[in-house]
């Protein structure tokens, strides 16, 4: 086990001192294990249980929670910096397969997220998936997708961190099909799995670039070599942070491999919920984050083709949830747009800006997450064709899912609103003038697709077939849990504004092993915070007036139809029937070829191997087996048979044959004995 | 000392007694024959113990448990002649022959 810790980071012109954290921090990687240990539990008794194995999850990220708020705490209050390792393997030329967890602000904030929102999904889903097919499974696998998370976001080198992304990809793949029975479930699962493991080989073959240039796996290692702009790094930083940004593209469903994360809606709402807040699409964003001092320092060409990638995602893709009639999908598209944002932030130069964003998106995109499925729960349809009017039958979802709409669009002054400045102020103040307009054009069109999907959802006459009602305590419970955070987590950060007794959000990110280095506002900027609101202020006007007044004719005035646009949203850019079409154009000759390769060589190869052996085989078992070998035990045998058969006579049960033979021997060693010898 | 009429005697008395386990039919002559071999050694042991002299007195000791395990033989013999008797109404060991293959 190696510790290590340096006592003090710089971050901007405070001085953060940190502390190990104690006992704490080397315990926190029980975090990493409980869900797994709760996976195997669920497995071999949750059938048994009141709750199918739901308690046992919850009961697992419950103790976690623990551990992260302690730990939260400790760093809010001067700064917790950690890191525990064990060495599992060597794999030579100096290399080192280590297992471990990292305590520093970064990980601290995910164990954090990912525990609460967790746990509050976990409670959600005890009420939601009552009743449903296979729980125990549905526990099981939501576990391990937890679990999976915690290793990544613990992870210390990157060898750990693909283990976890894997667990993710894995885990998400079991959710999204969940409901397996339907082919199209597992077609959804599977574009899942096969468009991340496209992303993935980007992130092994980046991994296996740095760490071998590198000489390590570790991360603290790579942030202090980038710092100290090491030659060797510098030669493969670009090519290195290229490919791990393919890989962050996969999991955080960047355009072009975002086609995976509507679909994954197929899985149960929980898994959405869990999927688009904490667990798995924010993986990508943290990888970023995680390896920021590299793009910080040597990867700096690497910025401007993420930082347009991001672009795209966040506009385009936010465009796409005007069209979609899912209100899943709508949410979906949603989650794309703002990882678009994230990750513009964080190639931008904006560490804290990106995160702060993760951090309060994960609460406001679960809570719409659960809200929607709470609605559905209720109307027992996805399509927002079949609801409506809602806002009388389930108050309780329908003013949440409004605090979660405007957070999302980014109202004043909700956790949003300052996490989408911060962003804008980032993106100004590095000098990306025209990326920030398209970023608050974006505001525009999150607020305008938000309102539509308020208004389709819960004003205006109900369309659906029988009585929706409230959902169930256990279910609105989160719901207003999710609320509170995603009113007053956006004052943890205010520029400017300190808050008494605990660093704010900026500072304990910080805690690192190097210095971020990136900006944080010294004060509000008005102007800019201001048309971010206008244009969010504009969104939610301009779609009140298309989808709220006109109440009776509703649905007809959802389709605006703009030539070309419309036909173009509708078809997703084209991008799903391009990457259908590649596969489909790529695919199909090679497995042709393979196929005719297969008949005709390997089969060859192998029948003629198969009759060779045939030939041996039967030559060696009549010749040497039955001849040779049965030969000799088969003599053996006969001969002791025949042998004994002979003796036995000699036995004859009468007592004074055997003394008479005695005596005579007797006689016969006297007659030696005497005469003889 | 002259052990030899002791020798003769113990000799003869063997004689008789393999004389007896081979010949005789009835079980219980049979044992009394094995007691006479017992006995026929006993007195050779007494006899050479008395020309020998041995300050241990191996001579006797020796026959001593050589009574004792008689003792023991006759006990079970008969036991086993009983039962024997008992069930098949015969002494005789030609009766006897179910010992074999």
């Amino acid at each position: 086990m190696t510790n290590f810790l340096i006592l003090a980071a710089e971050e901007g012109e405070h001085v953060i001192t940190a502390g190990d954290g104690g006992w704490w921090a080397d315990t926190a990687g029980l975090m990493l294990v409980t869900p797994l240990i709760a996976f195997l539990a669920i497995l071999a008794v949750g059938k048994r249980l009141k709750h199918q194995g739901g308690e046992i999850a919850v009961a697992a990220l419950a103790v976690n929670l623990v551990w992260a708020t302690v730990l939260l705490v400790m760093n809010m209050s001067g700064g917790v910096l950690d890191q525990t390792t064990f060495e599992i393997a060597n794999i030579g030329n100096g290399l080192v397969f280590e297992l471990g967890w990292v305590v520093d602000g970064l990980s601290i904030m995910m164990y954090f997220l990912v525990n609460l929102v967790g746990l509050i999904v976990f409670v959600y889903a005890l009420g939601y998936m009552h009743g449903d097919v296979r729980v125990p499974w549905f526990f099981a696998a939501f576990s391990l997708f937890a679990g999976s998370m915690l290793i990544l976001v613990g992870a210390p080198n990157l060898m750990q961190m693909i283990i976890g992304w894997e667990g993710v990809g894995l885990a998400s793949y079991f959710l999204i099909g969940f409901y397996w029975d339907d082919l199209d479930n597992v077609r959804a699962g599977n574009k899942a799995f096969m468009t991340n493991k496209v992303a993935d080989i980007g992130l092994i073959l980046g991994a296996v670039i740095l760490g071998v240039t590198l000489g390590t796996f570790d991360f603290a290692q790579l942030d202090l070599e980038s710092v100290a702009h090491n030659e060797a790094l510098a030669g493969v930083a670009v090519v290195g942070g290229l490919l791990l940004f393919f890989g962050a593209m996969g999991k955080s469903a960047q355009f072009p491999l975002h086609i995976w994360l509507p679909d994954a809606m197929a899985g149960p709402t929980p898994v959405s919920a869990l999927m688009h807040a904490a667990t798995m699409v924010t993986a990508g964003v943290y990888l970023m984050a995680r390896t920021f001092p590299l793009y910080e320092n040597l990867a700096q060409e690497a910025r401007p083709w993420m930082i347009a990638i991001g672009t795209i995602t966040l506009f385009a893709i936010g465009l796409l949830a005007l069209v979609a009639n899912d209100i899943k999908k709508v949410l979906a598209y949603s989650t794309v747009s703002q990882l678009g944002y994230m990750m513009t932030a964080v190639a931008a130069g904006g560490y804290t800006a990106g995160l702060f964003h993760l951090f309060t998106h994960a609460f406001f995109k679960a809570l719409l997450f659960l809200g929607a499925g709470s609605v559905i729960h209720a109307v027992h349809s996805n399509d927002m064709s079949d609801m409506g009017g809602l806002r009388k039958h389930m108050p309780t979802t329908f003013w949440t899912f409004v605090v979660g709409s405007l957070a999302l669009a980014g109202i004043f002054p909700l956790a949003g609103f300052w996490s989408k400045d911060e962003i804008l102020a980032t993106l100004g103040y590095e000098g990306y003038t025209l990326v920030m307009w398209i970023a608050i054009a974006g505001a525009f069109v999150t607020a305008f697709y938000m309102t539509r999907t308020v208004a389709l959802t819960f004003f205006g006459e109900y369309k659906g077939h029988g009585h929706p009602h409230e959902s169930p305590r256990i279910m609105t419970g989160p719901l207003v849990a999710l609320a509170i955070p995603s009113v007053l987590f956006g004052l943890l950060n205010i520029p400017g504004v300190e808050i008494p007794g605990i660093s704010n959000f900026t500072e304990w990110l910080g805690v690192r092993e190097v210095t971020m280095g990136d900006h944080h506002a010294e004060g509000i900027d008005f102007l800019l915070a201001g048309s971010g609101l206008l244009a969010a202020l504009a969104g939610v006007g301009l779609g009140w007036m298309i989808w709220g007044k006109d109440r009776a004719s509703q649905q007809e005035r959802d389709r605006f139809e703009i030539p070309l646009l419309y036909p173009l949203l509708r078809r997703k850019y084209f991008v799903d029937d391009a990457a259908l079409g590649l596969v489909g154009a790529t695919t199909g000759p090679v497995a042709r070829l393979v196929d005719w390769t297969n008949t005709y060589v390997i089969d060859g190869i192998v029948n003629a191997v198969g009759g060779g052996t045939k030939f041996l085989g039967g030559l060696v078992y009549n010749g040497l087996d039955q001849l040779g070998v049965d030969g000799v035990f088969n003599g053996l045998s006969a001969a002791a048979d025949s042998a004994g058969s002979a003796l036995r006579k000699i036995q004859t049960g009468r007592v004074q044959q055997y003394a008479s033979g005695f005596v005579a021997g007797a006689l016969i060693l006297i007659v030696l004995f005497v005469f003889v010898i | 000392m002259i052990v030899n009429q002791f020798l003769v005697l113990a000799a003869a008395l063997f004689a008789i007694g393999i004389y007896g386990l081979l010949i005789r039919r009835n079980i219980v002559l049979i044992l009394l024959s094995v007691e006479l071999m017992l006995n026929a050694v006993n007195i050779n042991l007494i006899a050479f113990e008395s020309m020998l002299d041995t300050p241990e007195a191996i001579g006797q000791v020796f026959a001593v448990f050589v009574i004792t395990v008689a003792a023991a033989e006759v006990g079970i013999g008969l036991a086993i002649v009983l039962m024997i008797f008992r069930n098949r109404q015969s002494a005789n060991v030609d009766d006897l022959n179910l010992m074999r293959w």
